[in-house]
């Protein structure tokens, strides 16, 4: 059946597409939600009437988080490029994107902490400032366990928006299923090629969001 | 009856029959002074008061100026005592117990609890102190994330108790607020009353000297109120525990409350024992509050009606107050004099040192008898007023 409807399709190099792309996701995901959740946590306590309120810290780390959210990602990669070579030696390869990406990402899903944190119950933070916890230990212990479900479906939406930022990085060189369908697909004027790359990015975001959702159900226990 | 109770007692007479008294006949802006000289004498009679606030002063700065939430507050509380502040919404009762666990520093003024000097001390010091202060408010404030066991758990991680001894102090907390069986439950999973349960075993989970209790039955419909107020009398009584509640409902006052302060407009008007304050409210704002407890709300336009309608009869209030109101003073009544009593109205309530309330009665008969009856009444252990029109 992949003779008759997927005639040019190389298996063997989509395997290997599929692999830089989940490889590609996977870094920049991991990467993203320590750098999301050290800048969305800075927001929180930073904001007006919170623990460490402090409007300089707040408004410079607003500003940066606004500036990087706002530039198209397409224009991010251009931009970037001198920083790239500088850090990674190269601007070619699946290693060679993840600056790009975790840059574009990590803005976005510090936003996304910085919400899940803000409908936090503020009594509760209360009533652990009441029994004696340390900020340390109210971030770990009140914090983070009481927006959990926000923060893990947040990260399922920046995971999937990673999916589609590796596919362009793919288009300037980066590897992976976008690099697969623009250079073997498109240029090459090989539709079915186009199509199979489809269809397995589509498979790796609808199994992101399976396993987001399932998490989230399962954290969920208000 | 605990020896303690006694010396409560005790103390209160002490208070009730000169330093009270003396302070009702003096002028009103020296009430806040003589209130704290009081204090003082009645600590040297009894233990040492555990919470000690002084000249205490809050003000907010807010973008339509500053805001005086607390204004110029002396108090003590003494230990095992219940003491409730009662007050409308924006009184000020919130901001003055958040000074008592350091949630709000005063911006004038000095907060002591449990020997230490929680307005100014900070860091570790404050947090230890904290560890000391239980506190439970009006919506529970549990985590959800957590379990009944994990909640009741979290000051004890907190406090740095090893994971053995913490699952123990838990199962004790447990059954100490009747939770077994709910350990693992949710809080979703509870009603009110039983997240209240939590978090007053969460707030006792540190042996505190003090608990807090910030509106902690405004969220509860009146029967469960009582269980939890019902469960605060009893670890009152077992462990001793001092505890200060704030309120806008005199009915929390009345059933639990040894001494009660009236607060207004961040000050306190009125502060006494809680059938002292009952039997004789000044402030206007007292009278209101008391009335809550003691007069249904439709008393006065029926005694009007009545009055219109029994010209010839005399209309009654009878006060009881402490013991009295377990007297037969009205079968009194009826057997010795040759009069009618009708019964109009009436409400009587227990509080933490003997029953309080108000009865209508209407006296019919002969003006001389019903005269004679009213004078019997007089010489009873209740305070009776003859209604008259308005
Ligand atoms: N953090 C705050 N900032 C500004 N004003 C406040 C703050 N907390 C309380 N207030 C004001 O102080 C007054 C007393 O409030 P509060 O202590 O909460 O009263 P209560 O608990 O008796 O209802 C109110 O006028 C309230 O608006
Ligand atoms: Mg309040």
């Amino acid at each position: 059946m992949s003779e008759q409807w997927f005639p040019n399709v190389d298996w063997e190099k989509m395997w290997e597409a599929t692999y830089e792309t989940l490889y590609m996701t996977g870094i920049s995901v991991v990467i993203t939600f320590i750098i999301g959740m050290l800048l969305g946590l800075l927001l929180f306590l930073t904001s007006k009437g919170q623990l460490w309120q402090n409007r300089a810290v707040y408004s410079v780390t607003a500003i940066i988080v606004n500036v990087f959210r706002s530039i198209p990602f397409i224009i991010l990669i251009v931009l970037l490029i001198p920083f790239t070579k500088t850090i990674m030696g190269t601007i070619i390869g699946e290693n060679a994107a993840l600056p790009a990406l975790i840059i574009g990402a990590a803005p976005f899903y510090a936003r996304m902490v910085e919400i899940a944190l803000r409908e936090i119950d503020k009594g509760v933070v209360e009533a652990a400032r009441a029994m004696g916890a340390s900020t340390w230990t109210i971030i770990r212990k009140v914090l983070i366990p009481e927006s959990m479900p926000a923060l893990v479906s947040g990260l399922t939406v920046t995971a999937i928006a990673l999916v589609g930022y590796t596919a362009m990085a793919g288009v300037i060189g980066a590897g992976g299923l976008g690099n697969l369908a623009f250079l073997d697909g498109f240029q090459r004027s090989r539709n079915d090629v186009t199509v199979m790359a489809t269809i397995v990015i589509l498979i790796i975001v609808f199994i992101i969001q399976f396993i987001g959702d399932t998490a989230v159900r399962k954290l969920d226990k208000r | 009856m605990k020896p303690g109770n006694r010396l409560f007692k005790k103390r209160c007479q002490i208070t009730r029959s000169s330093m009270l008294r003396e302070m009702r006949e003096r002028n009103f802006e020296r009430k806040a002074f003589l209130s704290l000289w009081a204090d003082r004498l009645f600590s040297w009679k009894g233990s040492d008061p555990v919470i000690f606030i002084e000249q205490a002063k809050k003000v907010f700065q807010t973008k339509n100026g500053p805001v005086k939430a607390v204004d110029n507050i002396n108090l003590s509380v003494q230990e095992g005592e219940i003491f409730g502040m009662i007050g409308y919404s924006g009184a000020g009762k919130s901001t003055l117990i958040r000074m008592l666990n350091g949630l709000e520093t005063p911006t004038e003024g000095s907060v002591t609890v449990a020997g230490r000097k929680i307005s100014t001390i900070k860091g570790t010091e404050l947090r230890k102190a904290r560890q000391e202060i239980g506190m439970i408010f009006q919506h529970f404030n549990l985590l959800w994330s957590r379990t009944v066991r994990e909640n009741i758990a979290f000051p004890l991680e907190i406090a740095g108790v090893a994971k053995a001894e913490r699952d123990k102090r838990v199962a004790e907390l447990i059954e100490l607020v009747g939770l077994e069986g709910r350990g693992d439950s949710y809080p979703s999973q509870l009603s009110g009353g039983q997240k209240q349960r939590v978090g007053i075993a969460r707030a006792l989970a540190n042996n505190p000297k003090v608990l807090l209790c910030d509106e902690a039955t405004s969220a509860l419909d009146p029967q469960t109120t009582d269980s939890i107020l019902d469960l605060l009398v009893d670890i009152n009584e077992r462990l001793g525990l001092t505890i200060v509640l704030i309120t806008h409902e005199m009915h929390v006052i009345r059933k639990i409350c040894h001494r009660v302060a009236v607060m207004e407009n961040g000050q306190i008007v009125e502060l006494g024992p809680v059938l002292d304050v009952f039997r004789r409210p000044e402030q206007p704002i007292t009278k209101r509050f008391v009335q809550q407890v003691t007069e249904p709300e439709e008393s006065k336009e029926t005694i009007q009606h009545l009055l219109t309608e029994h010209p010839d009869g005399k209309i009654v209030k009878l006060t009881f107050v402490g013991v009295s109101a377990e007297q037969p003073v009205v079968t009194e009544l009826i057997r010795s004099f040759q009069v009618g009593v009708n019964i109009l109205q009436g409400k009587i309530s227990q509080t933490q040192n003997g029953a309080y309330g108000t009865l209508f009665v209407q006296i019919t008969g002969d003006p001389a008898e019903v005269a004679r009856a009213v004078a019997f009444l007089d010489a009873q252990q209740v305070d009776s007023e003859v209604i008259t029109y308005e």
